[in-house]
């Protein structure tokens, strides 16, 4: 129910506010749901507690995405999602952590992600702080080379406390991912880094929340296997929905399928 | 300025262990007894300045006060976009520390000339821009960025400079420094040619011409007040930095002036818009740039009332 409430609530704001990367959203969905109902230890009436776990969305594209979940979970209310990406609004396109609570960084320019969360699991282990840290990175996101300034430093502190994922979806700006910047061996790249890679189907709940408790004495990379759009046909995998947004139609037909009744 | 920021630094390091050094591995023969006594508070990333200023933001977000230390370009320039996002929009504590103000390292090339710094930093909202412009001024500015909130970019000259202001001088952060009181004329001064300025000014003074000295240890927030009392009397004003003429000390001072109602001669004495290729030392480069004495001596002797 809450699963299916976060899609709706994704699709419902990328129609109303005529916005993009729906398909980006959708796609990360299915492990937004499971990180903050199944395996975060954070709490919405207390959102800084020091010893949270933290989570950041490195690819801020995906706002909706977690702004519906947050909102789902109870850190600020469901109106707030009427007032996203509109004149007035309080929730921008791409992350501002100052717009709500739970947001834990301001984020949109691809690359960033990665090395705040290394900061923070630094602070974390050399405190005894428990709190566990998950960045999530587009595939696309993966080209830029900060990101791997980020895997080289974590490898070599054995950062245990930090988790990064990755939204293999396949698609970015201009088309397929591998035929833009080849990463097919995604996996390999990060275990010859030394870190520890797993690869999973990213809408299976079940085996996302397995990969996310497994331990590690190093650096943990989740290379989660999703597709752009998913639970909306006419979305899933066409790279168009990074950029449409549905009309009155496409919402009505996008909301019945994501309940089931099409 | 180098000698006495990492001085400073231990001293807070060992009152306050919020402090955390982190270098994208630069600072041999400077560092090294910050690493030796704060092993777990110092962190050398490698050669990486983007990720090196978004891991200081992670750890400031976390409570640490984090000096990242390299020199101006790299720690500018390279990483800018980081320190856009992560560190001035975010407001965090971290302190970007950058060695070889202007054309400090002189003959090494125009990759490590920093003369597009103070304007692009001075662009960034959040951010403070301290220019000191002798060691005192650097004890100062580091001593008070302990506890200062928000993001701060410390330019550093090399080692070196020598001690202008008189022992026991203070200022908040954000305030100017009257050095030298005069009549005739003024001359504000940031960063390292505090000590030409003074030079200037006293030279001046032997021909019997005297002309305030203001140093400027803080380009952003300016000290405007102390500004426009300097632009009622009405005198010639000129400003000295060893950065580009575009965006740095002159420019934002003219943008007081200008705004102020004052009318008064005013010229800024900088660095010319484009790259150098000369090959010299700072002094050499100072000289074939047209940082002279001469060519203040002309502004003032032109401009003011005889």
């Amino acid at each position: 129910m809450q699963q299916t409430n976060i899609k709706k609530s994704i699709v419902y704001m990328t129609h109303y506010s005529k916005s993009s990367h729906v398909g980006t959203s959708l796609s990360i969905a299915d492990i937004l749901y499971t990180l903050y109902f199944k395996v975060l230890n954070v709490d919405p009436f207390n959102p800084e507690c020091p010893e949270r776990d933290k989570f950041i969305l490195s690819k801020g594209h995906g706002s909706a995405a977690l702004y519906a979940t947050l909102a789902e979970r109870g850190f600020f209310p469901k109106d707030f999602l009427d007032r996203y990406y509109v004149n007035g609004g309080l929730l921008p396109g791409h992350l501002d952590k100052f717009a709500a609570p739970g947001i834990e960084l301001s984020t949109g320019s691809l690359g960033h992600g990665l090395s705040v969360g290394v900061g923070m699991s630094i602070a974390n282990g050399s405190s005894g702080n428990p709190g566990q840290v998950y960045v999530l990175l587009g595939d696309g996101e993966c080209n830029e080379g900060s990101v791997w300034e980020a895997v080289m430093l974590s490898a070599t502190l054995r950062l245990s406390n930090i988790t990064a994922i990755i939204d293999y979806n396949r698609l970015q700006g201009f088309g397929e991912t591998n035929e833009v910047i080849n990463q097919e061996n995604m996996a390999a790249r990060w275990t010859a880094f030394g870190w520890n890679a797993f690869e999973v189907n990213g809408h299976d709940t079940v085996e996302l929340e397995r990969v996310f408790r497994i331990k590690s004495d190093r650096p943990k990379v989740v290379i989660a296997h999703t597709v752009k759009g998913k639970g909306v046909s006419y979305m899933e995998n066409r790279l168009e929905w990074h950029y449409k947004s549905p009309n009155e139609e496409q919402y009505k037909q996008a909301i019945a399928e994501l309940d089931g009744l099409l | 300025m180098r000698t006495t920021f990492i001085n400073t630094l231990l001293e807070l390091a060992r009152m306050d262990d919020r402090v955390f050094v982190i270098t994208p591995d630069l600072g041999f023969s400077v560092l090294e007894k910050f690493r030796e006594e704060f092993p777990n508070r110092f962190l050398n990333v490698g050669i990486a300045e983007q990720n090196a200023v978004g891991v200081a933001a992670g750890l400031a977000m976390s409570g640490k006060v984090v000096y990242v230390y390299s020199i101006i370009p790299f720690v500018t320039m390279r990483c800018f976009e980081q320190i856009r996002v992560d560190v001035a929009y975010m407001n965090t504590n971290v302190r970007l520390v950058g060695v070889g103000a202007g054309l400090s390292y002189g003959p090494q090339g125009a990759t490590h000339h920093s003369l597009e710094d103070i304007a692009i930093m001075r662009a960034l909202p959040n951010m403070t821009v301290c220019c000191p412009g002798d060691p005192i001024e650097v004890k100062e500015i580091v001593t008070q960025s302990l506890d200062y909130e928000g993001p701060m970019y410390i330019r550093l000259g090399k080692n070196g400079e020598p001690v202008i202001h008189d022992e026991g001088t203070t200022f908040r952060i954000g305030q100017a420094i009257e050095v030298t009181q005069g009549n005739d004329a003024y001359l504000i001064s940031t960063s390292n040619t505090l000590e030409l300025a003074d030079s200037w000014v006293k030279r001046m003074a032997n021909q019997g011409v005297s002309v305030g000295l203001i140093s400027v240890p803080t380009v952003k927030p300016l000290d405007r007040e102390k500004i426009v009392r300097i632009l009622l009397k009405g005198k010639p004003v000129s400003t000295l930095e060893e950065h580009s003429i575009s965006g740095g000390l002159g420019t934002a001072v003219a943008e007081v002036i200008a705004e102020s109602g004052q009318a008064v001669k005013f010229k800024r004495f900088a660095l010319p818009d484009e790259y150098c290729h000369f090959v010299g030392d700072q002094h050499y480069l100072r000289d074939k740039l047209g940082l002279t004495f001469e060519s203040f001596e002309q502004f003032i002797e032109t401009s003011i009332d005889k």
